[in-house]
């Protein structure tokens, strides 16, 4: 195979998944939390139980005034959803789907990169705040950047755990050194990045940056048609790629029952959406954490658990 | 929250998360059950047979008598009529009955209080649990005796009598008439001024008084 088409069929498999898993997270999460609100969701879209509803959201979108607040930063402004949504695509471009070659672009310091281009996402928050020259994007966007900065810590120790644990920061090094039994051993860890991850995506409970009670929109307040769906489509790019990371580095990525050589996209697939349903779940069941509360969950709970958990896992590892 | 027992089990609280915990299990059991939603334009509601949905007139019943038009808090009954002569053959000289020209009920004023369901003494009104009959001008919300008549289609039989109410007043009337000749103790204290009633002085006043003491 040419190194061209290789090329091609990696990033048309990022891209697609980068298209169709959000929308998948999407019409599970209409559907799961309609139905564990009592409701029904969407039914009209598509005829079949409102499968089509993404889709028509994103038609309705596309037809939306794009407005540009006369005060706004226009270049920063319009720039932001971008920034929010390429970081995404870069890290499912790393994420081992399989064993082997099954992966859009194998790095061997892939958990390196998946931190650091998680952690650009802050910019995109700070930019639409600031350049929305609105007050409550502003205090949203600042609320959004503490946080993100905050959480950030404890989803670095946390992952840095597992790279201990497996003795390398490749994502598929990690899927391969996984054994069951580090689901006890690295449980902590697991729980403290999955709710740091939770934070960094900015889902309910942790959604104090949109606040929309009392912030409006927060830094998406000033966001229209295309723009505002670009947001949202970061938001569940961001579900997946949380999913997928607690699924690689904690669950065993490919490795399933049987036939881990053959089926391994689909235990991978199938624990990314069980892990996206409980983040969907979360959502439903909690109300939002005030600002000094998730402040102290950040500083009081998960930084010295995954500090523990650090030491934990260097004791493990120097006893084995 | 002010609830005292809610508060008391603050106090008591068990193992820490056990809230959150239960918060999970709430909405999962939710999830698992079959919603209740009715899908309403394609699936009708089920509305209780005295659902006040619409007034429908049945116009053979109407005698227009106006009581309806009377009753009626915000007016909004209008009725028209005029008489007609009804010769009838062997007869000393002709009869007169009234025949309904126009009954409108204006559903913009109407405040589905019943009064004209209720005080109608030839039951040409009744409820009806029609309810789609929405305009875009309020004008058209003023329906003529057709309209009125064609919704008596929709008017659902009455419901059968709850077996632990009263018995119904055209029920115990009649056995209270069918008892009277058979024992007159059985009869509850009527009043005893109206001699005729029951054959042969039954009904006198000695008896009536013997019967409630």
């Amino acid at each position: 195979m040419p190194l061209w088409v290789e090329l091609l069929l990696r990033v048309g498999g990022v891209v697609v998944a980068f298209l169709t898993l959000p929308l998948l997270v999407g019409q599970a999460e209409h559907k799961v939390m309609a139905h564990m609100q009592g409701r029904l969701g969407p039914m009209y879209a598509g005829a079949f139980h409102g499968w089509a509803q993404l889709v028509a959201d994103g038609v309705k979108f596309v037809q939306k005034e794009d407005v540009t607040p006369r005060e706004a930063d226009r270049p920063v402004f319009r720039l932001a959803p971008v920034v929010a949504l390429v970081p995404y695509l870069l890290v499912l471009l790393v994420i081992p789907l399989g064993p082997g070659d099954l992966v859009g672009q194998p790095l061997d310091i892939g958990l390196f990169f998946v931190l650091a281009v998680v952690g650009v996402g802050v910019v995109a928050v700070l930019m639409s705040a600031w350049a929305s020259a609105n007050k409550y994007s502003l205090l949203g966007g600042l609320r959004g950047a503490a946080q993100l900065l905050g959480y950030e810590l404890p989803l670095v120790l946390a992952a840095a755990s597992v790279a201990m644990a497996a003795g390398t920061l490749s994502l598929s090094g990690i899927v391969e050194a996984w054994e069951p039994w580090w689901l006890l051993w690295q449980a902590p860890a697991m729980i403290v990045f999955f709710v740091a991850g939770l934070a960094e995506i900015r889902r309910p409970p942790f959604d104090m940056p949109i606040a929309d009670s009392e912030l409006v929109f927060g830094y998406l307040t000033e966001y229209t048609g295309l723009r505002f769906a670009f947001f949202l489509l970061a938001e569940y790019v961001g579900i997946v790629v949380i999913a997928a990371l607690t699924t690689v580095l904690f669950l065993g990525g490919w490795q399933g029952p049987f036939a881990d050589a053959q089926l391994g996209w689909l235990w991978t697939l199938l624990k990314v959406f069980a892990v996206s349903f409980v983040i969907i779940w979360l959502r439903v069941s909690y109300p939002r954490l005030r600002e000094d509360q998730l402040q102290r969950l950040c500083w009081l709970v998960l930084v010295p658990v995954s500090l523990a958990q650090l030491v934990l896992t260097a004791a493990v590892r120097v006893a084995l | 929250m002010s609830d005292p027992s809610e508060r008391s089990g603050v106090g008591e609280r068990g193992l820490p998360g056990a809230g959150l915990v239960k918060g999970l299990a709430v909405t999962l059991k939710t999830m698992t059950r079959r919603s209740t939603t009715q899908q309403y334009p394609d699936v009708a509601p089920e509305l209780p047979p005295r659902s006040r949905g619409v007034i429908a007139l049945l116009e053979e019943n109407c005698t227009v008598c106006m009581l309806c038009a009377r009753e009626c808090p915000d007016w909004c009954i209008y009725i028209d009529s005029h008489k007609e002569e009804v010769a009838v053959p062997g007869a000393a000289r002709p009869r007169q009955r009234n025949v309904l020209d126009r009954f409108d009920i204006d559903f913009s004023l109407c405040m589905y209080c019943g009064i004209c369901v209720e005080v109608c003494p030839f039951d040409a009104l009744y409820w009806s649990p029609e309810f789609e009959y929405a305009e875009y001008d309020i004008k058209d919300l003023l329906h003529d005796k057709d309209h009125l008549g064609q919704w008596m289609g929709t008017v659902p039989p009455p419901p059968a009598h709850d077996p632990n109410g009263e018995p119904a007043k055209e029920e115990s009337a009649a056995a209270r008439k069918a008892a009277v000749p058979a024992s007159p103790a059985a009869r509850p204290a009527a009043p005893a001024v109206r001699p005729e009633r029951g054959p042969a002085g039954e009904a006198t006043t000695g008896d009536g008084e013997g019967g409630a003491s």
